[in-house]
């Protein structure tokens, strides 16, 4: 037999750094999950269920139940629209192609913050959407653009659509488009076509889409930070405030093995679909 | 039969979603009047004011150092790890491939939240290291990703064309391999770059007291609703230097033999 020692050698330098910063860290939340809390804001010794018996609190259902409708929502929004862009790009010609997926890959490199920040000015109360709304009468004088789950969505499908179109894109390009064409002639409507051969087509890159927008989106905290209001945080929101504000970290650490049960949720179904 | 005008429209919108608010963020920054948005005339003081703050130097060097540290970092680790995992083929890659994996599907609040709680547990005091360490982690498996990518598209034929020429190993590694692989990496580091300095919230929990980053100094910024016209003019900057580096690295990544 080959020695091993080479394939080792490559190995172990990211293998190491993986399972002492990634997988050690995950179940360390998981321990302190467990843990008693100092009222100084410290870890205690020995172990409580009390952090985990803290889930019971009213207050979660609620906040997971708005954490996955906000995600949802978004995941829908960017399906819809990157859909159509994603078509239109695989059908372009390759100069073109390629100028307008540099445009939608520009926005995914500048900075998250200001991203955010800009959205957080053009919805902000005296700014020119809100001005204008209310001109025309559509928004009355107290109501707000900025602090709702609208906001947050809005701001979210900005933030993740070029990761949605991404790998729809990439599906469309390899499709053949002389499918549709085959379809129709047999008799299918437009629609028709669309949904049955089009869709099933490309199902891999509608699946990556899904997980890369749902997934992050469940963990999301700076969004209905800066935009959304008191009855439009999340999940992460909690993690955060319960980190920084309350200094209770076991309480922190419960919500998070909360999180990440609920983002390992939609990977296992997947695995199970492939293996299926 | 006509073909659907919906793609088209809707990719048109799009693209104005995406650039409209860039754009009304530059805008801003040359607009003289402090918190209306009307036009009140051209200026440039908002930037002359942006150079005066010598904590957003501090922050700007600050995510400098981690940047380069962690690109450079990432960018090794990340070599090593795309060509075990594309030379190799067993259970332990297998393994290897999930764990590249896992942090690109990590939440980020989960990643800054587990790292943190690594770091008290292990009693090491936050700083900049520890921002580092977290940065080389999730700047990791991107880089694995690109490298790979571009390792799936190189022919081994031509290594062995240069070692059936009299070429040795390491003649064969330096002059064939290595160009043909260096724009991946390079094109790794770069994202890993840009990642590093994009990055708020997992910089947020591992930061260390005045380890400011310039992502988190501006988030505190924007909290505190604090010369929000300088946020601007620091904006259309960054905006510019991200336009820079997306255009070098296009020419990077480019297809190699077309």
């Amino acid at each position: 037999m080959k020695s091993r020692k080479p394939e080792l050698l490559a190995t172990a330098p990211s293998f190491l750094w993986l399972a002492l910063f990634v997988f050690v860290p995950v179940a360390i939340i998981f321990a302190i999950a467990f843990r008693p809390a100092l009222p100084a804001g410290g870890i205690g010794e020995g172990w409580s269920l009390e952090a985990i018996r803290s889930l019971k609190d009213p207050i979660y259902p609620s906040l997971l139940l708005r954490t996955v409708t906000i995600s949802f929502v978004t995941t829908a929004l960017c399906l819809a629209l990157a859909l159509p862009v994603a078509w239109h790009l695989a059908k372009l010609p390759p100069k073109w192609r390629s100028r307008i997926l540099i445009l939608i890959i520009i926005p995914f490199w500048t900075n998250f913050v200001i991203r955010v920040f800009s959205w957080q000015q053009i919805l902000h109360a005296e700014g020119a959407i809100a001005n204008g709304l209310r001109s025309i009468g559509l928004l009355g004088d107290s109501d707000r653009l900025l602090g709702n789950s609208a906001a947050v969505i809005i701001v979210s499908v900005y933030t993740y659509l070029p990761f949605a179109i991404l790998p729809i894109f990439a599906a469309a390009e390899k499709f053949d488009f002389a499918l549709l064409d085959a379809a129709r002639d047999l008799g299918a409507k437009p629609f028709r076509a669309f949904r049955s051969v089009f869709l099933p087509g490309i199902r891999q890159g509608l699946v990556t889409a899904i997980l890369i927008v749902f997934i992050p989106m469940l963990g999301s905290y700076v969004i209905p930070d800066m935009v959304g209001g008191t009855d439009s945080q999340m999940l992460g929101n909690k993690i955060a405030q319960r980190n920084f504000n309350d200094r209770n970290l076991p309480q922190a650490a419960a919500l998070s093995c909360a999180l990440t049960l609920l983002v390992l949720a939609p990977m296992l179904l997947r695995r199970k679909e492939k293996a299926g | 039969m006509k073909p659907s005008r919906i793609p088209l429209v809707t990719t048109c919108i799009v693209l104005a979603f995406f650039y409209l608010p860039i754009a009304a963020l530059v805008a801003k920054s040359f607009n003289s009047s402090r918190f209306s948005p009307e036009w009140k005339g051209f200026t440039l003081k908002w930037y002359s004011r942006l150079f005066e703050r010598d904590d957003i130097l501090a922050a700007l060097v600050n995510s400098l150092k981690v940047a380069v540290i962690a690109a450079s970092a990432s960018m090794l680790l990340g070599t090593c790890a795309a060509f075990a995992l594309h030379r190799y083929k067993s259970r332990l890659q297998d393994a290897h491939r999930v764990m590249v994996n896992v942090p690109l599907v990590l939440p980020d609040i989960l990643m800054g939240m587990s790292l943190l709680l690594l770091f008290i547990a292990a009693g090491v005091s936050l700083s900049l290291a520890t921002v580092t360490i977290a940065h080389v982690t999730f700047c990791l498996s991107y880089v694995t990703l690109v490298v790979l990518a571009r390792l799936q598209d190189f022919d081994p034929n031509i290594v062995e064309a240069a070692r059936d020429l009299g070429a040795t190993r390491f003649q064969a590694f330096r002059k064939i391999t290595l160009p043909i692989l260096f724009p991946g990496v390079l094109a790794g580091g770069l994202l890993a770059f840009t990642l590093s300095i994009d990055d708020y919230v997992v910089t947020f929990f591992v930061k260390g007291p005045g380890s400011d980053t310039l992502p988190t100094l501006v988030y505190s910024m924007i909290k505190k609703s604090k010369e929000l016209p300088v946020i601007n003019a620091l904006s259309t900057l960054m905006l510019l230097f991200t336009f820079l580096l997306v255009f070098a690295s296009q020419r990077l990544t480019r297809p190699v033999n077309r």
